[in-house]
Formats: C-alpha cells, structure tokens, sequence
C-alpha cells in the first residue's frame, strides 16, 4: 500500500480539473476588481480609524512625535497601571522618565507575564476600515505571548503606517510574511452567547491607543 | 466528560430528527434569536461594502485556481513549512488522523490537551479517540466549552453553542465549574470562562487546533478568532497539532486580502474580527518549539472528483448560509445529524459520506436560493443539492432499471398529461379520492404509501371542487343563454 501521502496527491492528480498552463501566470489572471485604495484624504483616513477603534471600546489619544512619554504616562495613570512590559527594542523616548517601572521582555515566565499591568508596544501597520492593528515579531513590537498574556495593552500607531483597507495591508505585510503576525481589531471578545458582542475574554480585555502624528 | 459526538453513520434521516426539534419551542426560540441577530449584524457590513460582489468573485475564482492546481499548492505548502522547521503529515482519513494526533500527543507524553475550535476534529471525532489514549482534550473556545461541559453536541459551524441561551449557559457552569454564584449576563459567564481556563492556558504544554488557512507561498498556517483561546493554545504550548482539510490551502499570502475581508463579515457579522493570528513553522523565541501539521483527505478528493459537487470545496466556514437558510432556523444544527449543519451541511455532510449515510440531507432544503446569495465564495448550493438529489436516486433505484416506482409514477404522469380525456378523468378521480383525506380546514396532512413523502414535512391543499376548465365551460355557456 503507497503511503498516505503519495496515495492523497495520486489521487489529486487523477481526478483535479485541468489548470490552464503554470499556476503562477494562472494565478496573476485572477480578478481582483474590490477596492485596495482610496481617495480619501489622509485626515480622514485617521479619523476613519480612531472611529472603528472606539467602537470597539478602545481609547485613542493624538499627539506630536514630541509628546509620546508624556501621553503614555496620563493614559497610564487614568488605567492606574504603573508596572509595564515592554519588548526589547522599545524607543526609550516613548517611556516616561519615573513613576512607571518598565520590565523589558528578556523570555519572561508566563506567569510573571501574568502578573505586569500590562503591555506597551508599536505596531507594523494599521487599519482603518477596520479598525485593527497588527504586529509582528520584531523590535519594539514583541513576541507574540506579550500581547497576549498582559490584561491591558497600549499601543503606539504612528500615522504613517495608517492605510485604509485590508489590501493594503496585506501588501505591506508580505515583506515580512513568514514573521509571526498577529492583526488585534480592539480588545478580546466574544459573540458565542446569544451574538450578544461582550468585551474581554482570554486575550488582553483593554486597549488604549497613542496615535502619533508624524 | 465523554460524550458521544455527532455521526451521520448513526444518526437518524432529516425528517425524523427535525419533528423532534420543531417540538422543542426553547431551541427554536435560542435559535431563531441567535440567527436574527447574526443576519441584522452581516447585512449591515456588507451593505456598507460598495465591492461586496467583486470580492465574492475573487473568492471564489481563488478557490476554483486553488483546486486546479491542489497537488501543487498542498506540496508547496510543505515544502515551505518544512523549510520553517515544521512536520507535515499525511492522513487520508479520519481514523488516520486521529491516529497521528494521538501518536505525536503521546511522544510528548501528554496526558492533557488544549483545543482550539476546530469543525475538522469534530467530524473525525478526535476527541473520543485522544480520550481513549487517555489524552483530556479541553476545548477552550467559549462555545466550545459550553457543548463540552454540558455533554452536548454543536449545532453551527462559527457559533456551535448557538442552541442554548444565556440561563441554560449558565445552569451548565454553575455546576460544571462548581460555582454558586454565577450571574447570567453574557460578561458574567466570559468571566468564568476566562478563569476557569487560565491556568490551563499558563501551564499544559501541548496544544491541538484546526486552521482557517494553510498558506502555500509561504508555509504558513492563518487562524482567524474572537476570544484569544486561539492565540493562547498556538503560542504558550511547548507542542502544537494543526489539523487541516487538504480543501484549506490557499496560494499565496497576499490571498488573504479577500478573505480576512469577507470572512469576518459573513461568519460574524464584523467588520474584523478581534485576533488573527499568521505563523510559519517554528520561530526561535516565540511560539511552540514542536509543530506539527496533519494534513487530511477523509473523502474531500472523492467531492474534487465530482464535476458538479466540487464546488462544495469552496467552503471557508463562515456559515452564512445556515443563518440564512428557512430549514435550519426552524429545526437548528442537531436535525441534520452532523457537525456541518445547514445548507453546507446539506451538502457536505453526503458527500464526505461518498452517500453511504446522511442521503436525506440533501432534501432538507426548499431551494429558496438564499444561501448561495449569502455565500462569500458564491457556492452554488441550490444547484449542487438538485445534483445530490438525483445521485441519491440513482443509488436508491440502481437495478430496477425502468421498474423503479418513481420512473413509473413519471411514466403514468406523462401518460395522463398528453391526453385531455385521461387528464379531466384524473382530476375527476383525484377529487373523489381524496375526499376522505382532507381534513375540515381544506388541507390534507396525510397520504398514504409512497405519496406520504410528500405530506411527511408539508401539508397539501386539497382539490377545488371545480377546475379552471369546468368554471370557463360553464361561463360559456351561460354567456350563450345570456346572449
């Protein structure tokens, strides 16, 4: 008997529809003829992003590159959060000066993941038709366990690397496309109850946002 | 907590299982509910999506390239999630899955596992089988625990709990979890999910999960969520089993552009959904450091090989279209005997059967059309159940040739319908006959013999005591002596 292998991809083989020449010229015919662009004005796109974002009950404050540890140390304050974590690699000039300790994530435990108020980190590139945000595995935006573990995580999203629509995105994305990725549109929830959307359930259940105009 | 998992093996035909969910006025209510919401929510995000069908397009002509060139694309996939530093696995069907899933479970000497939701493993009942390794496997998605602590079965592909309501939710965790006081607001029983599994989460080493999408380009496997269940299970373990249908490659990373799109929008009515998680093999310092893919056939190369049914393949789970479908709101998921319920399930289920079982489901439809105008892939269900339908004929009357009563009936039919004389006797007849069947309201609930299939799940209006020829004749005639 052929192994499971040979016998699956045997089997493909004799009863797939026929391709038309190489799969990568076939794959380019593909139409794609949803939006991937927009017309609308980079002000508005921010807008379009800091409205989806609320919506999902997350906080976004604006400020000037300038201004970053300033606006971290009130929106930690307001969360009454004084112990963070941060992946290594974080911008040291987005960290107020005192009144917060910061724990850099050298391969911390889990469990003393668990135990951090909460996390700060950058991101890659950000949504707004959607209001997500994505990260992936690299300086200043962590592994993955970092924004996953801590209950509550601030996130600094620089303008520039706002698009409108997921295309865009993903095309992005693709120079990094074997790098962990994960996309977190506003804080964990779940619909399973009666589709009653309620906020916060295993994955970080508050989300701030420092939307910094560079 | 074992619990027998749903088979259409041994399940009974659609018509007996679903007058005993119409009986039952809670799950139609739960569910009536549930998909009430589901389809406000989905109609308002794709309502906003001036591209809405432009984006069906391109999903579904991405899913008939990828089926052209599947050996392609499944080998690409492993070579590239290989090269990452993760195992590939064959399984051509599911007790040969369930048979890796336990194996690579015991080299890592699990006595304990943590699930992410996954439809796949349902159908090839893999936690029966890790069970009788004397693997626990702990479903972590909310809904998921739900079935599980309550011993009870999914009823829908993205929402399986979608049968119970809040205080039945909360009856199950009150005993199951040990706690007395629980309130029955959603928030109150995420909240006792949440500390329930946490500890799991932080310390159970290994980890089993299905995937939304195996990326060929790349090697990478795309898990689409709410809860960050998902997130914990494929990032803390030390071990981690994706379980994938061959059907679940995609071609290129890029690819994803449409369905992170239509997706969330058609299975929850989001505009995303909370966490989606992209990882390739194995990363140094972040993630599992053992990864594992079982990739499995179970009878989805037998629906490639089927010219008309192949399009079932197209399928990305959202289930749009059992919220849509006029059938499942009425009778729920458990009627149809499978973990693919609903007009997917209609034609999945048959099909992954090779018809041996579930050959009533494709008849659990009125064909109204509504799924397909649902579908993000633009599966054109209608047409693949009126294809089933006349297979599941075929097989019923294999070898009695012209001698089968359905051809007769038709050739009778045909007799009386190609002469006026043959046909005004019928309806004479036809109105005599019934007189005994039709009840005081002017409807017939029973036909006896072969015709009760037809009354079995409709009623019939009887006969007016005078046909539209009778009434003209006679208006003729009048108008002759009024004249």
């Amino acid at each position: 008997m052929a192994d499971a292998r040979s016998a699956i991809l045997e089997k493909i083989r004799a009863v797939k529809p026929a391709g038309f020449g190489d799969k990568a010229t076939a794959w380019h015919q593909i139409s794609r003829g949803f939006l991937a662009g927009s017309a609308l004005s980079r002000e508005e796109i921010l807008h379009l992003l800091e409205d989806r974002l609320l919506d999902y009950d997350a906080a976004v404050e604006r400020c000037a590159p300038g201004e970053i540890a300033g606006v971290v140390k009130a929106l930690l304050d307001k969360r009454g959060k004084s112990r963070m974590a941060i992946p290594e690699g974080t911008d040291p000039t987005w960290l107020p000066a005192e009144g917060v300790d910061f724990v850099v994530d050298h391969d911390l435990p889990y469990g003393e993941l668990d135990r951090v108020d909460g996390v700060l980190t950058g991101c890659t590139v950000a949504i707004a038709d959607t209001g997500s945000i994505v990260v992936r595995n690299t300086a200043g935006q962590g592994r993955r366990a970092i924004t996953l573990v801590p209950d509550y995580h601030l996130c600094v999203v620089f303008a520039s690397s706002v698009v409108k629509t997921v295309p865009e995105a993903m095309r992005l994305l693709q120079a990094w496309n074997t790098a962990p990725i994960t996309f977190f549109s506003g804080p964990s929830a779940t619909a399973d109850i009666e589709m009653t959307r309620i906020k916060g359930v295993h994955g970080p259940r508050f989300l701030d946002v420092v939307l910094v105009l560079d | 907590m074992s619990r027998i998992p749903l088979d259409p093996a041994t399940s009974p035909a659609f018509p007996k299982a679903a007058k005993k969910s119409l009986g039952d006025q809670q799950l139609r209510r739960n569910v009536r509910h549930a998909t009430d919401v589901i389809q406000a929510k989905r109609k308002r995000m794709v309502e906003e999506r001036d591209d809405w069908q432009e984006l069906r397009e391109s999903g579904s002509q991405i899913r008939q390239h990828t089926l052209r060139y599947l050996d392609q694309y499944l080998e690409e996939f492993e070579r590239n999630c290989t090269k990452a530093g993760g195992h590939v696995h064959w399984a051509r069907d599911g007790k040969e899955a369930c048979e890796i899933v336990t194996r690579l479970a015991r080299e890592v000497s699990a006595k304990e596992v943590i699930k992410i939701k996954t439809m796949t493993s349902e159908e090839i009942h893999l936690n029966n089988a890790l069970e009788a390794a004397g693997i626990m496997a702990v479903e972590t998605d909310l809904a998921e625990l739900i079935i599980q602590l309550g011993e009870d079965q999914p009823s829908h592909i993205v929402v399986p709990a979608l049968h119970k309501n809040r205080h039945q939710v909360r009856e199950i965790f009150k005993q199951k979890m040990g706690l007395k006081d629980l309130g029955d607001t959603p928030a109150d029983l995420a909240e006792a999910a949440r500390s329930y599994l946490r500890h799991k989460f932080l310390t159970v080493p290994t980890a089993v999960s299905g995937a939304n999408y195996l990326i060929a380009e790349t090697g990478s496997v795309c898990i689409v969520e709410s809860e960050g269940n998902g997130r914990m299970c494929l990032t803390l373990p030390e071990t981690l089993i994706t379980i994938a249908g061959i059907d679940k490659v995609i071609p290129r990373f890029q690819d994803l552009e449409v369905f992170l799109q239509t997706l969330p929008r058609s299975a929850t009515g989001e505009r995303m959904n909370p966490y989606n998680s992209i990882w390739t093999g194995v990363h140094e310092g972040d993630g599992p450091k053992n990864f594992h893919v079982v990739i499995m056939d179970n009878a989805r190369t037998e629906i490639l090989a089927d010219e008309e049914g192949r399009q079932t393949l197209h399928c990305i789970r959202c289930g749009a279209c059992q919220n849509a479908c006029p059938v499942y709101r009425q009778t729920g998921g458990h009627a149809y005997g499978s973990v693919y319920a609903g007009p997917i399930g209609a034609i999945l289920t048959p099909q992954l059967q090779e018809l041996h079982h579930a050959e009533s489901l494709p008849y659990a439809s009125s064909l109204c059309g509504a799924c397909y105008e649902v579908c993000p892939v633009k599966i054109n269900i209608p047409e693949v159940l009126i294809h089933l339908r006349h297979k599941v004929v075929e097989k019923q009357t294999k070898g009695l040739g012209k001698l089968n009563p359905e051809a007769v009936a038709m050739r009778v039919m045909a007799n009386i319908f190609r002469s006026e004389a043959r046909f005004r006797a019928a309806q004479k007849f036809g109105r005599t006959a019934e007189k005994p069947l039709v009840n005081r309201d002017g409807w017939i609930g029973w036909l006896p013999g072969m015709l009760g299939g037809w009354t079995q799940a409709r009623d019939l209006q009887a006969m007016p005591d005078e046909t539209f020829r009778e009434w003209w004749e006679k208006r003729d005639k009048k108008e002759v002596r009024n004249g």
